[in-house]
């Protein structure tokens, strides 16, 4: 457990990403919204390590420690009831400006890389980078690749990119050098003040194939 | 009821409605953008009347110039040491101004300082995304940008007696920011420790909401690294691999692969931001419970600041 200026506790796991290490990570999150303890604002989960944010004015670190140590011990990692998400994704035509690419790396054929990330079982892993932006673990071996030597402009909202073991979609259009592989209508940022973000971490994500017309059907009746 | 209108003359980049900001929403990838000088903001927000987190206008070194098209309405600025211009008259922000139909406000930089807020006597008309009207520079969620053509529209309009507002010491920017190591200043070589806390760095250009990057002597980490990322605060120093060093401001990514070399104490946040690109930095190291010392300090400075502005307020309206 860290300090970080007077304002958080950074509390790590290990190194490496990791199943067992981010069961953990989501272990301590629930059972730290479970404690309410007094003073924290905010949790904040990642891969291997969270975030447990303060206010100065009402506790400090050896408080908010003191709460958390014994949490620590009794980390279990049930009870903890987790939801599946199913996205539609096109993969035709610049919806999957990247296939191309990816397919020519990886040394599969585009229906074949199609099919290694729809047989994927992915995981929210954080949410990092700008607004909505979920990290999902669980691409296949097969067609993971590095990020491109540097990013391209203005890759649109929905866009579902994939980079190493992990696989986002995109709530803002923006520059990525991830690999662009499929569009889908839906949103994480759902705008939908009850529930205004598709996925909470933890949840699972399957993905199902749809044709384009499908897609800009579904696009446009939102 | 009363209503004001006021036409965006000129508007230089940045120039954005802020407010308190959204908290409590970096799990989700969203930072609590608000005010890059909150307590500017909030000291604005007071003098005009308003609640402290109430919607403004946040204008950088670009300045803005607005004219009211319809109603009255007196409006308070704060932050900065920028240079208010109202009709023939000229004075320096912190100050209460009253507008009338026809008026001019012209902001601009002055002295010092890097951002100035225009809170207003009234409530101002903005768009809210997830509960705040902060605008999140990027995507442009929240209230939004402010731009030369548009109209601020402001409603139950106040007009005040114009007046000064006192402008706290520790809002001025300092060349000794105090900062807390880590926390993943293990991976830096005591020698990039000792140049963290010895040389003097500036700011550069390269600086928006979301961060600037710092010119100075390279903090390079002992080895290229792949840390996981991991969740950043506002105040992260963190460190390329080209030992740049980068100061995450109001609108940062949540989350961060470089390695962060420490963290700038709490109640040095306002005062940081308010240096200008260029500026002369040094930094010194304080201890956590040093920094939870001095955000207790500040935050009683600010209570008291504030109910002195508010209960100012309170004997005009008697």
């Amino acid at each position: 457990m860290s300090p970080v200026a007077d304002r958080a506790l950074l509390v790590e796991f290990g190194d490496a990403v990791d199943e067992a290490v981010h069961d953990r990570v989501r272990a301590l999150d629930s059972a730290l919204r479970a404690a309410a303890v007094p003073g924290v604002l905010e949790i904040v989960p990642a891969m291997v390590n969270l975030l447990i944010v303060f206010d100065p004015v009402a506790t400090d670190h050896a408080a908010v420690s003191h709460s958390v140590r014994p949490l620590l011990d009794g980390l279990s990692h049930t009870g903890n009831p987790v939801a599946l998400h199913e996205i539609p994704v096109c993969y035709d035509g610049d919806y999957g400006r990247d296939l191309a690419a990816v397919s020519a790396q990886t040394g599969l054929d585009a229906e074949a890389v199609i099919a290694a990330h729809l047989a994927g079982d992915y995981s929210v892993y954080m949410y990092g980078f700008a607004p909505g932006y979920a990290y999902l673990s669980g691409v296949p071996e097969a067609i993971r690749l590095p990020r491109k030597s540097s990013p391209v402009r203005a890759i649109p909202a929905g866009s579902v990119i994939i980079a190493g073991g992990q696989c986002l979609v995109t709530t803002l259009t923006m520059p990525t050098g991830w690999w662009v592989i499929g569009r889908t209508s839906a949103r994480v940022l759902t705008e939908d003040p009850a529930r205004p973000f598709l996925f909470d971490v933890g949840d699972r994500v399957r993905f199902r194939r749809v044709a384009a017309e499908a897609l800009d059907a579904m696009a446009g009746g939102r | 009821m009363a209503r004001a209108v006021l036409r965006v003359v000129s508007a230089g980049p940045h120039c954005s409605v802020q407010d308190g900001g959204r908290p409590g929403l970096m799990r989700f990838g969203v930072p609590a953008s608000g005010g890059m000088d909150r307590s500017a903001l909030a000291l604005a927000n007071a003098a005009a009347g308003a609640p402290i987190g109430a919607p403004v206008v946040e204008i950088s070194l670009g300045g803005l110039t607005l004219e009211v098209e319809e109603g009255a309405l007196s409006v308070a600025i704060a932050g900065g040491g920028f240079v208010i211009g109202h009709g023939t008259a000229s004075c320096g922000s912190w100050s209460v101004l009253a507008l009338r139909e026809g008026d001019r406000l012209d902001i601009r930089r002055g002295p010092w300082g890097a951002w100035c807020y225009l809170a207003f006597c009234g409530d101002l008309r903005a768009e809210r995304w997830l509960g705040s009207a902060a605008t999140h520079a990027q995507s442009g969620l929240g209230g939004g940008a402010v731009r030369t053509g548009m109209q601020l529209v402001v409603d139950a309009t106040r007009v005040i007696d114009p007046r000064e507002i006192p402008c706290p010491v520790w809002a001025r920017p300092r060349s000794e920011v105090a900062l807390v190591m880590g926390p993943q200043d293990r991976f830096f070589g005591q020698d990039r420790i000792d140049l963290l806390l010895g040389a003097t760095f500036r700011l550069t250009d390269a600086y928006d909401r979301m961060g600037v990057r710092l010119r100075g002597p390279s903090l390079a980490p002992e080895a290229a690294l792949a840390i996981p990322s991991e969740p950043v605060l506002r105040g992260s120093v963190q460190v390329a691999g080209d030992g740049v060093a980068t100061v995450l401001m109001a609108d940062h990514q949540t989350t961060g692969g470089y390695p962060k070399i420490a963290t700038l104490a709490g109640s040095e946040l306002d005062s940081f931001a308010q240096l200008r690109p260029h500026a002369a930095v040094a930094f010194r190291a304080v201890t956590p419970a040093q920094a939870v010392g001095m955000a207790r300090i500040r935050a009683a400075s600010m209570a008291r600041t504030t109910d002195a502005l508010r209960k100012l307020r309170k004997s005009e309206d008697r």
